[in-house]
């Protein structure tokens, strides 16, 4: 699919991430930029100064227990939350925040909306739209916000339509299909905008077992065949090894951990990471 | 007490004349309604206190004031202030306006009843606010409350006798007259019951048929 996408392609180099003071691996362009980012819920801190980057192209799995801030970062990268406090930048510019007069202000809308074209999202429910067939699933967004016209929305719909495998399916209602299939169908929708970050929020929970391979079947092509940087939380961990650069344990708002996955699932460094290995496999 | 069905026959012409207006005020008044209602619910969500407030005032007002007050506040006191309608654009407006403070929280709870994903899901698409109104969120609340507007349409067509007291002739009024001139009573109310009965009954059927097609 997209080979004609504007991203360079990075070699698939370890260590994609860093936290903070964590080392740039040479030649990689920083395109996620966490600094101190807190996010709270009340009297919780979900997130506690969280400095965080990730690199162009690079596959970032992000791992913890419940609770632990996993899911939070991938909403603030789509501005679903706002954080309290620190600043989110993609490709050099600021997400939920602009520059006015000097000054770092609060994104209006229109902004915010202009920088995150290039972030797609995967929701565990899906979240396909049911008032719309499938093929309009996909072409709305690049109709209304990229400005295509309805023939090339359309011709780049079915193209992605028959990667995830449901060109028969694209005059159906979303509620027609099954639960694997509305999943395919929305990351499909999410490639649709050509993003330059793909976040994949625990996309297989709400999954019956036996349409769970399908489904990471298809990610695990995507992120072979595609330069698309992924972040990506989930507790499939034998599919994380698989596609990652980078795994994070998260740990009470912090990054207690990052490494390649062949060390960190083999030989963490860190107890908390141990505990919550073992009692996930 | 004899039923005289020839009276029935003598005031059919003038009945179906009342029929006439009571649906032309039905229609109208509930397509001012739908728009209204729609009106409102959007601005009571508008992140201007300076909106939301006043409209919440006003559809707050108008619910708990009785129609055929306002009707006569429209036909009777308008005009002081140089705003002259004819009765039956009067009864339109009054019936339209009275009902849309319920549209309004009808459309309310289907927008509330998107679920939270439908607008992450728009957030995340990058789509425009107004494309996500029109859309995706205003197509899923609306077809959820489709029966309950029509539900309020049964209500507006039992309301429209009130229009008679600002002396529109619909189907009341034109028996009421009739009454008058022939001075038989029975007849012309019964026929207008019967009507009523003839117009709501199969509605509320219709709207549960609809219901169930549409609320799954």
């Amino acid at each position: 699919m997209s080979a004609d996408r504007s991203t360079p392609n990075t070699p698939p180099a370890a260590g994609g991430a860093a936290s903070s003071g964590g080392p740039a691996p040479a030649g990689d362009t920083e395109l996620i930029r966490f600094d101190a980012v807190t996010k709270r819920f009340g009297a919780h801190t979900v997130l506690d100064a969280l400095d965080m980057k990730v690199y162009s192209g690079k596959h970032v799995t992000l791992i913890g227990p419940s609770g632990s801030g996993k899911t939070t970062i991938l909403r603030l990268l789509m501005t679903l939350l706002k954080p309290d406090e620190g600043t989110i930048t993609l490709g050099g510019r600021y997400l939920t925040h602009e520059e006015k007069g000097g000054k770092l202000v609060p994104a209006s809308d229109r902004y915010s909306r202009e920088v995150r074209k290039n972030i797609g999202m995967v929701f565990q429910q899906f979240n396909l739209f049911p008032n719309m067939k499938v093929l309009r699933n996909l072409t709305e967004a690049p109709v209304h916000v990229l400005g295509l016209d309805k023939d090339a929305a359309e011709e780049r719909a079915r193209e992605l339509l028959e990667l995830v495998g449901l060109t028969a399916h694209l005059d159906k209602y979303p509620s027609q299909l099954s639960g694997g299939q509305q999943q395919r169908v929305a990351i499909a929708r999410a490639l649709a905008m050509r993003p330059q970050v793909l976040l994949l929020d625990e996309v297989t929970s709400a999954l019956d077992p036996e349409l769970v391979a399908g489904v990471l079947d298809l990610l695990r092509d995507i992120a072979r065949s595609t330069d698309i940087t992924m972040l990506c939380v989930t507790h499939e961990m034998t599919f994380a090894r698989d596609i990652s650069d980078c795994v994070m344990m998260f740990d009470a708002g912090r990054v207690i951990e990052f490494g390649p996955p062949e060390q960190l699932f083999t030989d963490p460094v860190h107890d908390r990471t141990r505990e919550f290995l073992s009692a996930v496999r | 007490m004899r039923f005289d069905w020839s009276a029935v026959g003598a005031f059919l012409p003038t009945f179906a004349k009342g029929l006439l207006v009571t649906l032309q005020a039905l229609v109208l008044g509930s397509l001012i309604a739908f728009a209204l209602g729609l009106v409102w619910a959007l601005a009571q969500r508008s992140p201007l206190k300076a909106v939301r407030w006043p409209v919440t005032a006003f559809t707050e007002f108008v619910r708990n004031t009785p129609l055929l007050v306002q009707l006569f506040f429209l036909f009777y006191v308008m005009p002081e202030w140089g705003l002259t309608l004819s009765a039956l654009a009067t009864g339109v407006i009054g019936l339209g306006l009275h009902y849309s403070t319920y549209t309004a929280e009808v459309y309310r709870s289907g927008i509330d009843g998107v679920p939270a994903g439908q607008w992450e899901a728009a957030i995340a698409l990058s789509l425009p606010r107004r494309r996500t109104w029109t859309a995706v969120i205003l197509p899923q609340a609306i077809r959820r409350v489709v029966p309950a507007l029509g539900n309020y349409v049964i209500a507006m067509l039992k309301d429209s006798p009130l229009l008679f007291a600002i002396g529109v002739l619909e189907m009341l009024g034109e028996a009421r007259q009739f009454s008058s001139q022939t001075f038989q009573t029975v007849e012309p109310y019964t026929v207008v019951g019967v009507a009523f009965i003839a117009l709501a009954y199969p509605a509320s059927l219709l709207l549960r048929a609809l219901e169930r097609r549409l609320v799954r």
